[in-house]
C-alpha cells in the first residue's frame, strides 16, 4: 500500500491508475485472507475517493424494521406510462448507438418476483456523456437521447426497457480514470428496507480491474451479479440487441398476503 | 427457504439529477396547507462541509398514523397523501420536505420519519430515522432508541422549529448521524 498522502478532494485526480490498482489489490488481498463473504460494496473504500469523507465511521446499528419500514410505497399505471420504458422514442428522431432491448426479472431475497413495482433507469449517451450540466465530459451530447426510463414490474416481477448501449466515460478520481459503461437502477421491494440502487455493467469490460466504484464489492462473484447477459433470445431481428439482468433484493419481512395492495 | 443473495448496491453517483428528481418530489402535501409541516435540514460531511449532491427519500405514516398504500407519488394530485417523498439537496447541502406530522403507529409508541439518504461517495443507501420530539415518554421507551449510546440518540430526534423539524444528517465524524441496517440485510 501506498504511503503517500492522500486527497481529499474527489476531483483532484492526483493518484495514477497504478497507485490506484494498488490500492485496489492490497483491500483484495486482506479480503481474500479474512475468509469471511461480502456481498455488497464496502461504504469505506478509500481508492473510490468520493467516498472518504462520506462513509459512516460507525457500525451500522441493527434495527428490528417496524411499521413504515415492513411496508413500501405504492406506484401504478397513474405514476409511470408505458412509454416511459423505451428511451429511444422520447425526441423527435433515432438516437445514435447501439438499440438494445435489456429485461430482468426481480425477486426477493425467498425469489419471490417482486411485482408492480417502480423502477427507475438512467444513463449516459453511446458517447458517454450524460445529460446533466455537471457533466462536461466534451463527448457529444446527443439530441435524441435523454438517458432516463422508468417502467412497473408485471405481475411474475419482470422488466423491460428499450434503450442503446451507454458509452464508458472519464472521471476525476485519479489520472485517466474512466469508469465501465453501466446504467444505474433504482428499485423499491415490498419493504422500505429492500430499497436500493446499483449500477448494471457489461459482459467482458476491460476497465472492469481499473475501476474503484466496480472494486468496493470487493468479492468477485458479487461483482459478477451486476454483469448483464448478452441473450440471442431478447435480441430482436433487424432491430435491437438483446441483454438480460436480473435482481434479488434483500429478503421481506412480512408474508406474502400481506403485501396485497389496493393500488389502481 | 434459504436465502437468495442480494444484488450489491452501488453509489448514486453525480449524475442523478436529471433523472430521479421530478416535479413535487418533496411536496407530499402542499406547502403552505393548514396541516403541512416542513421537514429540512443539511447534509454534512466528515469535514462538515455540505453535500451538495445527496439525495433523501422520506417514507412515513400518515397523520393518524397509518401506512399509505395509494399511488400516485410521481403524479401529484395535490389531495392524495402518498407517504413517499424525494428531495435532492441544493448547492449548499440542504433539504426541505412538506409533508405531515407522522402520528403514532400505535397508541404510545414514537412517531418517526423513515429517511434514506443516497449521494455520491456513498457507495450503498443508509437507513436512518427521524424521531419526532414531542413525546418524551414515548422515545424514552423506543427499542430502536434505547438500544443506542445515550450519546448517540439526539442524531435520531429532529428539532421542533418554526414550521415543523430539522433534521440534520452528519455522514461522518463525531455527531456521526446512527445509520440502521436490519435483519436479512
Amino acid at each position: 500500500m501506498t504511503t503517500q498522502p492522500i486527497s481529499t478532494d474527489p476531483d483532484s485526480a492526483s493518484a495514477s491508475q497504478e497507485q490506484i490498482n494498488g490500492e485496489i489489490a492490497a483491500i483484495a488481498e486482506d479480503y481474500r485472507a479474512s475468509g469471511v463473504e461480502e456481498t455488497q460494496p464496502r461504504l469505506d473504500y478509500a481508492p473510490y475517493r468520493s467516498s472518504l469523507l462520506r462513509h459512516p465511521t460507525k457500525s451500522l446499528h441493527h434495527a428490528d424494521p417496524e411499521t413504515i419500514e415492513l411496508w413500501a410505497p405504492c406506484f401504478g399505471h397513474r405514476d409511470v406510462h408505458p412509454l416511459e420504458a423505451d428511451l429511444t422514442i422520447q425526441h423527435g428522431g433515432e438516437p445514435l448507438g447501439e438499440r438494445m432491448r435489456l429485461v430482468g426479472r426481480i425477486v426477493d431475497g425467498d425469489g419471490r418476483p417482486v411485482r408492480n413495482q417502480l423502477v427507475e433507469i438512467w444513463q449516459a449517451n453511446a458517447g458517454g456523456r450524460y445529460v446533466h450540466k455537471r457533466d462536461q465530459h466534451p463527448a457529444p451530447i446527443d439530441p435524441n437521447f435523454t438517458g432516463v426510463g422508468r417502467c412497473l414490474t408485471d405481475d411474475d416481477g419482470n422488466y423491460a426497457f428499450t434503450t442503446i448501449k451507454p458509452g464508458p466515460y472519464p472521471w476525476k478520481n485519479h489520472r485517466n480514470a474512466w469508469r465501465p459503461a453501466h446504467i444505474h437502477f433504482s428499485l423499491f421491494g415490498t419493504d422500505f428496507t429492500q430499497r436500493m440502487i446499483t449500477q448494471m455493467y457489461f459482459p467482458g469490460d476491460p476497465l472492469f480491474a481499473l475501476d474503484p466504484i466496480f472494486q468496493s464489492i470487493t468479492d468477485p462473484k458479487a461483482r459478477e451479479r451486476l454483469v448483464a447477459q448478452y441473450d440471442h433470445s431478447v435480441t430482436t431481428h433487424e432491430w435491437a440487441t438483446g441483454y438480460r439482468w436480473d435482481i434479488v433484493l434483500t429478503g421481506s419481512h412480512r408474508t406474502p398476503l400481506e403485501t396485497e395492495t389496493d393500488e389502481d | 427457504m434459504a436465502d437468495l443473495i442480494a444484488t450489491p448496491g452501488q453509489t448514486i453517483g453525480p449524475f442523478y439529477g436529471y433523472a430521479l428528481p421530478y416535479e413535487g418530489d418533496n411536496e407530499l402535501v402542499p406547502p403552505g396547507r393548514a396541516d403541512a409541516i416542513r421537514l429540512h435540514g443539511q447534509v454534512l460531511d466528515g469535514a462538515g462541509a455540505p453535500v451538495p449532491d445527496a439525495l433523501l427519500e422520506l417514507w412515513q405514516a400518515d397523520a393518524d398514523g397509518n401506512v399509505v398504500q395509494q399511488p400516485g407519488s410521481l403524479k401529484r394530485d395535490g389531495w392524495t397523501f402518498t407517504g413517499w417523498g424525494r428531495a435532492a439537496t441544493d448547492d449548499a447541502g440542504h433539504y426541505t420536505f412538506s409533508t405531515l406530522r407522522p402520528g403514532p403507529t400505535e397508541p404510545g409508541k414514537a412517531p418517526f420519519f423513515l429517511v434514506t439518504v443516497f449521494g455520491r461517495g456513498v457507495l450503498n443507501r443508509l437507513f436512518t430515522r427521524a424521531y419526532l420530539p414531542e413525546d418524551r415518554e414515548a422515545l424514552a421507551a423506543d427499542p430502536l432508541l434505547t438500544s443506542l449510546p445515550a450519546e448517540r440518540r439526539d442524531s435520531c430526534i429532529a428539532a421542533a422549529d418554526a414550521h415543523g423539524y430539522r433534521f440534520d444528517i452528519r455522514l461522518q465524524g463525531e455527531d456521526e448521524t446512527v445509520f440502521l441496517t436490519y435483519p436479512r440485510h
